[in-house]
């Protein structure tokens, strides 16, 4: 055996031959594609929540110019929040084995004597643990909402929100200022040049068990694995047998037409079947001529459309399009005197407690003929799952804005 | 140089300011609530992760190695490191489901049991290694040569 230092801020504890500028570049660059993506499409879901439209949708009111980019949500295609948080949740899981992988190449950096050779280097150490504490924590926190483990120090929409800029301020500082060697490391071994010396490859290496590329192709499996167990969850289908691990992968919750996923049983919402019932049951909609009450059975009388959407979930999963019917919101707009000009909507719940049982929808996602208050579904009326006796379904938004058990509609620019 | 600290790249220096000075920007508004949990969080995640999860991985991956060359078997090292780092990559993820943590809430939100995550990783991991051991068993007299030859060099 060879005497090893037993200190790991000497470089010669670090004995692994994969590390080295190859294998960081490699695995950096894909995660500066990969994370560029989780960036954009969770600033897409955030804007999908249309958080300035009113307090009820915004978690994050705070945010200041932080919201500099949002914009009205579009109705449509009606796949497309399905597409963008599908990509959003299925990719960060994707990338836990790239992000493990690219920590441990680099840390023996961590280790570095002296801690500082220059100001300037002070301050990247100091970012680095904005960047790898920031990036841990978007991952941590998103891995761990999904799976509906809210052990984290709040609301998880602020703290993934927040997050994200603050690893995205230290992200981007990280990329411009290692992007062009990772690159120029990549195009030297396509040239298959030499590998110049560098502290990121040990300096007295063990014998090799693995080659880079076997390590490399490691990582790729497990990210390979998680892919193949997760993205049923979002494919939905049969597909959805596939995500043996995932939060809603495996087989549905039960059978017939109301058998597919929930996000959240009326025993959770504290919704009573005495309040859910005929004789109670009233749903209360206000307007420009003032307000009218209409029973489940007058609802029914009322023109019929039908529209074949999904249900998608911020937290990654969706459904099919499943075939809902019932009322056109727009029919109900000019029931209380708006005809042809459709004005926003608020919607409220029966639900008394807990997130998003007020929701506000723009005048786009009302006047879209898909967007229904839905009273059946598969040719059968809602469960109570489902949002019995009436539901909001529209084309293109998060889960939580496809209000269950309605109430009241105020029809009104917000 | 010794103990005299440096400027060092301006260019550097001044992304770096702007760095800092955006992430405070949304900082401040990351740490409106429970900021002591929150630094917690991001500073621990950097710390547990670096100091408790890599050694440790690394300190079981070198047990292997060693365990598997006092045995004169180090050429079976991949059966073993591939699927323990797949299972463990699977139970790192999704460790609330299977260790079955969060059952309550998953029963009310979802209307289905977490029941049977830790079955369905215990039976994926019984694939992962299953498969390499039958593997390992195809391969067997080549595995078997390569032990006693040299490993192979780094491609």
């Amino acid at each position: 055996m060879r005497d090893h230092p037993r200190l790991p801020t000497a470089p010669g504890f670090w004995r692994s031959p994969l590390r080295g500028p190859w294998l960081t570049s490699v695995l950096g660059l894909v995660l500066l594609a990969g994370i560029t993506v989780l960036f954009v499409t969770g600033l897409l879901s955030y804007a999908a929540y249309n958080p300035d439209l009113s307090a009820v949708n915004d978690t994050t009111p705070d945010k200041g110019l932080l919201g500099f980019y949002l914009f009205a949500w579009p109705a449509g295609p009606v796949w497309l929040y399905r597409f963008t948080q599908g990509v959003h949740v299925t990719l960060g899981v994707t990338l836990v084995p790239v992000l493990l992988a690219k920590l441990w190449s680099v840390v023996p950096r961590l280790f570095t004597l002296p801690p500082a050779r220059s100001l300037t280097h002070a301050l990247e150490r100091l970012s680095l643990l904005l960047l790898v504490g920031g990036g841990l924590f978007e991952f941590t926190t998103g891995v761990l909402n999904v799976q509906l483990a809210y052990v984290f120090p709040g609301s998880f929409y602020p703290l993934h929100f927040y997050g994200a800029w603050v690893f995205f301020a230290a992200f981007v500082a990280h990329a411009v200022l290692k992007t062009p060697a990772a690159l120029r490391t990549v195009r030297r071994r396509l040239r298959e040049e030499e590998e110049p010396r560098s502290d990121l490859a040990a300096p007295r290496p063990d014998p090799p068990t693995v080659s880079r590329r076997g390590a490399l192709g490691l990582v790729g499996g497990g990210s390979l694995l998680l892919f193949l167990t997760t993205v049923g969850q979002s494919l939905g289908g049969p597909f959805r047998r596939t995500a043996l691990l995932a939060p809603h992968g495996g087989a549905e919750p039960g059978g017939g037409p109301n058998g597919f996923q929930i996000n959240k049983t009326a025993a959770r919402a504290g919704i009573d079947t005495v309040e859910t019932g005929a004789d109670a049951w009233r749903l209360v909609v206000t307007g420009r001529t003032g307000t009218v009450r209409l029973g489940r059975a007058e609802l029914l009388r009322l023109p019929q459309h039908s529209a074949s959407l999904p249900i998608a979930c911020v937290e990654g999963w969706s459904t099919a399009d499943q075939r809902w019917r019932g009322v056109r919101l727009r029919d109900l707009a000019a029931l209380v005197g708006y005809d042809g000009d459709v004005p926003d909507v608020f919607v409220e719940s029966l639900q008394r407690h807990g997130a998003f049982r007020h929701a506000a929808l723009r005048a786009n996602q009302v006047a879209d003929g898909r967007s229904l208050l839905a009273l059946s579904v598969n040719g059968e009326d809602l469960s109570m799952d489902h949002g019995y006796p009436a539901r909001i379904i529209v084309p293109a938004a998060p889960g939580v804005l496809n209000t269950k058990w309605v109430a009241r509609l105020t029809f009104g620019d917000l | 140089m010794r103990g005299r600290l440096t400027l060092g790249s301006p260019f550097q220096l001044l992304l770096l300011a702007c760095s800092f000075a955006f992430a405070g920007y949304a900082g401040v508004r990351l740490f409106d609530g429970d900021w002591r949990g929150i630094v917690l969080w991001i500073v621990g995640a950097a710390l547990l992760h670096d100091l408790v999860l890599l050694p440790l991985y690394a300190a079981a991956d070198r047990a292997v190695l060693s365990g598997l060359g006092a045995a004169g078997r180090r050429a079976w090292a991949p059966y073993v490191r591939v699927p323990a780092v797949l299972s463990g990559l699977l139970l790192l993820v999704w460790c609330p489901l299977i260790l079955n943590l969060v059952d309550t809430r998953y029963r009310a939100a979802t209307g289905m049991s977490a029941d049977v995550y830790l079955g369905r990783w215990l039976l994926i991991t019984a694939v992962l290694f299953g498969g390499s051991a039958l593997l390992l068993v195809l391969r067997g007299p080549g595995v078997r040569r390569a032990t006693k030859r040299r490993p192979p060099a780094v491609h």
